[in-house]
């Protein structure tokens, strides 16, 4: 901290010289390289001594031009780049794109391809809450969650692997059902770790729930009342914590939701600790719907069997003309997509991830505005963190969740 | 500290014709539809913070939340720019959208004073798309480097955009120069004049749904 001395020093009668010392706020640069950032942000924040001033978030950092990049591709071609937006909740973005072209296309999913796409939707929330949370406490420092949260992490990435062939950037969700069928025993094995899931999750909480310094650094930090989250376009567990109940899968159900039982965790102060809370009650009861999924699902096709918009088994190309010729046009031409418009939003783990999606009867998007949660969440940080230690801002930085690719898109 | 209840309205959600039947009146909409079981507005631009104004407050609206502001470019258009808003209310559990049209220069009013949300989605329109916001105080480039010229998302701007970075290292600095591409940048769009033969001998079945399902959207009456 630097300080200015100002000249008029002067000496008084007794020939002491007296100085008028003036700390001047100055402005400190949070990022990019910094750990507690996730990724990229580069926070320019104006100190007032040790507490924050003002907070300005410099993002794009991690710009791709995604959405400019869709408009140059097919459907098909474009869905891998929504794994890459948020990269910890792949699974979760795809549904929003496969779900709007099929509200465009007027496609009905069949039951498996439902109850699957809700089964890997959950997964994929524990799997963005584990490293939340975890690398939330991290920052605020606790390293013991991290080091246990990764290997289930990684538990659940095999189930991805086992599922997609890929651990993170899977490529699964597709318009009219998911790409393939869950390999044989993987029902099992997921029904298996879920079993396992809550004692560790106790375990978890044991470490951080009661402990003394997590709630000294997050309770009553970064605090947003009810009206104020609704006008900062806050969603998903923030809007929760702050004691707003809405929930995309309950309000506005896709695929399954309607069919399932959970209950939707609520905070009541709307502070870092709360969005903790909330975090860890969605895992619990995300845990419960897998198992009603697996409980619910059956035997059946995964995917719509018109092969003008999903490609055939890969065994028929191999001996029917018709399927070479569709296997062929797809993955050329791709397949056309009626004109007209379409927001549609789903719950992501980190809040309402929702497509605006303009097509225009050809087989590429016009338009395709991503609506990224992160990026109204990263936008109140100058309101949630001003008055704030600094320390305080990476635990508000933390509590929101952030993910570079999907702010930056 | 956190406890479980329902959410309110769950299912009670207004049906889009009737909220279309409600927001049409309402000053400077002049056109309306329901498309795909989504409410939109076309609105002019001279009365958007009025109208949002209304819509955030009204209790038969109450869109409490700007959940998405974007721009869409239509080059071909008079008004190039169309500037979507996509509104969602919590406590009714109904969505809609209003669009604006624009130009280069007509600024469309800033909605900021409405929901402090539009202010970094304002400052994205601008930046990608040159879209002017009057009233916005911060109208920043937000996620272009530092220094960037033009607007890419504009569909006359080119995929590989005309300045390319690199580390030099003799210089030992960044170097940004005009973008060189070794070969010709390939477009494949399937719409020549053989590849549009779209309904070939055999799939007049399927084309023919296909244009029925676009005439249904169009018309409103596709779920």
């Amino acid at each position: 901290m630097s300080s200015t001395l100002v000249p008029e020093a002067q000496a008084d009668q007794s020939g002491r010289t007296t100085q008028t010392v003036e700390i001047d706020s100055h402005a400190i640069n949070f990022g990019p390289q910094h750990p507690a950032a996730h990724g990229v942000l580069r926070l320019v924040l104006e100190m007032d001594g040790e507490v924050v001033a003002r907070a300005d978030p410099h993002i794009g950092l991690l710009h791709r031009g995604t959405e400019k990049l869709i408009e140059y591709k097919t459907y098909m071609q474009a869905m891998p780049y929504f794994d890459r937006l948020d990269y910890v909740s792949p699974m979760a973005e795809e549904h929003a794109f496969a779900l709007a072209q099929e509200k465009l296309l007027g496609l009905e999913v069949p039951e498996r391809g439902q109850w699957i796409r809700t089964l890997f939707c959950e997964i994929t929330r524990i799997l963005n809450h584990l490293l939340n949370v975890t690398t939330y406490a991290l920052d605020v420092g606790a390293l013991t969650p991290s080091l246990w949260g990764f290997e289930r992490r990684e538990e659940l990435m095999e189930f991805y692997e086992a599922a997609s062939g890929a651990r993170l950037h899977a490529n699964y969700f597709r318009p009219g059902g998911v790409d393939r069928d869950l390999p044989a025993g993987l029902e099992d094995r997921i029904a298996a770790w879920m079993a396992g899931f809550p004692a560790w999750l106790d375990d978890l909480e044991g470490l951080l729930t009661r402990n003394r310094i997590w709630r000294q650094r997050t309770v009553d930090i970064g605090r947003f009342t009810p009206e104020e989250a609704l006008a900062w376009g806050f969603s998903g567990p923030c809007l929760r914590a702050s004691g707003i109940a809405w929930d995309l899968r309950r309000a506005q159900p896709y695929d399954k939701y309607n069919e399932l039982e959970f209950a939707i965790p609520v905070g009541r102060n709307g502070d870092c600790y709360d969005r903790y809370l909330v975090r860890i009650a969605e895992m619990r009861e995300s845990v419960k719907i897998c198992n009603q999924c697996l409980e619910k699902m059956r035997p059946g096709p995964v995917k719509v069997q018109d092969h003008k918009i999903t490609p055939p088994a890969r065994a028929d190309a191999k001996r029917s003309m018709e399927a070479l010729i569709h296997h062929f046009k797809l993955f050329t031409e791709g397949y056309h997509v009626p004109r007209g418009a379409t927001y549609t939003a789903v719950e992501s783990p980190k809040g309402e991830f929702g497509v605006y999606l303009v097509a225009d009867g050809t087989n590429k998007p016009y338009r395709c505005k991503i609506r990224a949660t992160g990026f109204a969440h990263l936008q109140a940080i100058d309101a949630l963190a001003r008055g704030h230690m600094l320390a305080d801002v990476v635990a508000i930085v933390g509590s929101l969740d952030l993910v570079f690719g999907e702010v930056d898109r | 500290m956190t406890e479980e209840t329902p959410v309110q309205n769950a299912g009670g959600q207004v049906a889009p014709p009737r909220l279309e039947q409600l927001a049409k009146l309402l000053p400077g909409v002049h056109r309306s539809a329901t498309l795909l079981g989504e409410t939109v507005l076309w609105a002019e631009p001279d009365s958007l913070p009025m109208l949002m104004q209304i819509l955030r407050d009204d209790p038969r609206f109450r869109f409490e939340q700007l959940v998405d502001l974007c721009g869409v470019d239509w080059p071909e258009r008079p008004a190039r720019f169309e500037v979507v808003y996509n509104l969602l209310s919590v406590s009714l559990n109904q969505r809609i959208r209003v669009i604006v049209a624009a130009d280069e220069q007509t600024p469309v009013p800033s909605v900021h004073m409405v929901w402090p949300a539009a202010t970094w989605w304002e400052r994205e329109a601008w930046d990608l798309f040159g879209i002017v916001f009057a009233g916005q105080p911060d109208l920043r480039r937000i996620l272009t480097d530092y220094g960037f010229d033009g607007h890419p998302m504009r569909k006359d701007f080119p995929l590989t955009g005309y300045v390319e970075v690199r580390y030099d290292e003799d210089r030992k600095e960044l170097v940004h120069e005009p973008v060189r591409l070794t070969q010709d940048f390939r477009r494949f769009d399937f719409l020549s004049p053989w590849e549009a033969m779209t309904s070939l001998p055999g799939d007049e079945k399927a084309h023919a749904q296909y244009q029925a399902r676009a005439a249904d959207i169009e018309k409103g009456d596709a779920p």
